[in-house]
């Protein structure tokens, strides 16, 4: 394992070595606060996900933030109308770098069933994706899956974010 | 007892252009003139819930035995009368007695508009009028006699035109950030494209 080289010397008991790009990346990967930007009825799924049955604590993503200056990942769960854009975007562009956004169902991946003049044709139009978990609404594994993958790219991106 | 229906039937006379429906399904189709003297009327006489203003647009109207333009041989299923004109205005009210939970009577009155012009708003009568004419103008264009500066409720200020119309196409996209989706057909008719009242977004 290159993350943690646990030097297990006898000159140095319970030292380990890593390097700082690798170290960084795995504390940010545990340590994730989502700001849950929900609209719609995906919403339900992610409140199961995070609750105890599927519980997100696990994964350090547990914390929501409500003000997007303390969110590391922007989760915008459900349908986002052409309305709510400027909206989205600006939460977006408060959150403080690094930071991640994570496009929770089909409605924010492509607009979904709702191919009509009110609904974004998918968030990524507005704000870069890290991670989309398609589905309508996703299942809480298929979520628990889309963050571990989100964790592993914050892992790899190390100390420099993005 | 007699019911509302029967009421402001008698009441309105020739105002009344024709009735259907019955028990809690009943129409009444009204001159447009008349609408706000009879919702005044019908409140007083008891329906003290505005449930829904919508409205309906008949501008695909195919005479029977002629087949809809892209299906030239499909017939209609039944014969329907030619619409007077394009839009038709629906009131849905309803008589509640709140002290037993019971309905006691429910009515829609209609009125066929001379082309986009509705009648007075009916505000006055049922505070959430307002949200329903706004939303009634916002997507069918209809405008209220006494409401010139109406604003939009459910799309935003710059959204041009007025998503339900029959002729709003359906692949148009109009985003307020990002791009475009490419499927935009041609401009929309100088009809759509008249600016909508009311102030800019801030
Ligand atoms: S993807 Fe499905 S469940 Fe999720 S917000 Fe859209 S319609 Fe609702």
């Amino acid at each position: 394992m290159r993350l943690m080289d646990v030097v297990d010397s006898e000159l140095l008991p319970g030292v380990i070595t890593t390097r700082i790009d690798d170290a960084v990346g795995w504390a940010r990967k545990y340590s994730i606060f989502t700001y849950p930007f929900v609209t719609a009825c995906c919403g339900m799924e992610f409140m199961s996900t995070a609750c105890s049955h599927y519980d997100l604590d696990r994964f350090g993503a547990a914390f929501p933030r409500f003000s997007p200056r303390q969110a590391d990942v922007l989760m915008v769960v459900g349908t986002i109308s052409h309305k709510m854009a400027p909206v989205l975007r600006r939460i977006y562009e408060q959150m403080a770098s690094p930071k991640w956004v994570v496009a929770f169902g089909v409605c924010t991946c492509t607009g979904g069933f709702y191919d009509n003049y009110a609904t974004v044709q998918g968030i990524d139009k507005i704000v870069p994706v890290d991670v989309y978990i398609p589905g309508c609404p996703p299942r809480p594994e298929a979520v628990l899956k889309g963050l571990m993958l989100l964790q592993e790219k914050i892992r790899k991106q190390g100390w420099k974010g993005q | 007892m007699s019911s509302v229906r029967e009421t402001l039937r008698a009441e309105l006379g020739a105002a009344v252009l024709s009735a259907r429906g019955e028990g809690l399904d009943s129409v009444l189709v009204l001159d447009a003139g008349a609408v706000p003297g009879a919702l005044a009327r019908a409140q007083a006489l008891g329906c003290n819930v505005l449930v829904d203003i919508t409205c309906v647009d008949h501008l695909r109207w195919v005479p029977a035995g002629r087949g809809t333009p892209s299906h030239p041989d499909r017939m209609p299923r039944w014969e329907l009368p030619k619409p007077p004109s394009r839009f038709k205005l629906v009131y849905r009210l309803m008589a509640l007695d709140a002290g037993q939970g019971a309905v006691r009577e429910r009515l829609a009155l209609e009125c066929w508009l001379e082309g986009d012009a509705g009648p007075a708003s009916a505000r006055s009568l049922w505070p959430n009028a307002d949200w329903l004419e706004r939303e009634v103008w916002d997507m069918f264009g209809v405008r209220f006699s006494d409401r010139p500066d109406i604003k939009r409720i459910l799309m935003y200020e710059e959204f041009v035109g007025h998503p339900l119309r029959k002729d709003y196409p359906i692949g148009k996209r109009q985003p307020l950030l990002g791009v475009d989706d490419g499927a935009a057909p041609a401009a929309l008719s100088d009809e759509e494209l008249r600016p909508s009242p009311g102030g800019k977004r801030p």
